[in-house]
């Protein structure tokens, strides 16, 4: 870890997350209408610490030969989320619900952004020396 | 692809297939009055079958990324027949048939369609705004 990855500490990796985690709820959203569909979710702070200690939750490659299931630059896995109620097409997805969560999430990532801003003024200034 | 600029493509596809569904209410809409000469060739209710769009890329990771219309499928309810003679288009024991379009139903479904798009309007608006603000990140 350089200087810079630890002036900026834990933000760029929630940011990273942040943005999967808004991709997988729009997925969900966008297939509010499909048969039998399972809406999805990461388990945001588990996948977090993973993040932070560069350890994934999936299999991992212990050897050579072994060809990784996930993409390098993602992190963590998904879930399927446990729906209070299911639809008659057996499809997991509520609406209300992932559109909270989705809009949460937006927030969550402009509070990252906002720490990172900071930090970045902070810098800015240490090197001006004004 | 994913995080924010895959968002882009999935609520895209979905806004296509909400319109496309819009399109079939339409037309089922504008069809429920058509009277045929037999049971056959009544109009019947069109719907449409989503499924998720699979990205090869992440098929291995079985994530999904978006939706798409694979298929119509035609309403099931009983085609009703009446019986009037004197119609042109009756058939030989002077019954017409009309078409299985239920009114409510579709404009139930109108309304759904109508909310999903809206829904994934949103989600473009939001997405859009977060990606502004990453860019002017330290300005």
């Amino acid at each position: 870890m350089n200087l810079l990855d630890k002036a900026f500490g834990i933000s760029p990796a929630a940011l990273m997350l942040r943005s999967q985690r808004s991709s997988v709820l729009a997925a969900n959203i966008a297939n509010a209408d499909t048969p039998n569909y399972q809406a999805r979710d990461y388990d945001f702070s588990a996948t977090l610490r993973d993040a932070m200690q560069g350890t994934t939750s999936g299999l991992a490659a212990t050897d050579e030969g072994h060809i990784s299931l996930v993409d390098k630059n993602e992190v963590g896995t998904t879930m399927y989320r446990l729906p209070t109620k299911t639809k008659q097409n057996g499809n997991t997805v509520e609406e209300e619900i992932e559109q909270a969560a989705f809009s949460e999430n937006a927030v969550q990532y402009q509070t990252s952004l906002q720490f990172l801003n900071g930090t970045i003024r902070g810098l800015r200034l240490a090197i001006k020396g004004e | 692809m994913s995080g924010l600029t895959g968002i882009y493509r999935i609520a895209g596809t979905a806004l296509n297939a909400q319109s496309r569904s819009l399109d079939m209410i339409a037309q089922n809409m504008a069809n429920s009055q058509v009277v045929t000469g037999s049971e056959e060739t009544a109009y019947r209710a069109k719907r449409p079958i989503f499924a998720p769009l699979l990205e090869q890329a992440s098929l291995a990771s079985g994530e999904t990324s978006g939706v798409q219309i694979t298929s119509m499928a035609e309403s099931q309810a009983n085609v009703e027949r009446q019986r009037m003679p004197e119609h042109p288009l009756a058939d030989s024991e002077g019954y017409i048939y009309l078409a299985n379009v239920n009114m409510v139903e579709e404009m139930t479904n109108m309304v759904q369609a109508t909310r999903s798009y809206q829904a994934n309007v949103e989600v473009m608006n939001t997405s859009k705004d977060l990606l502004m603000r990453t860019l002017a990140l330290g300005n």
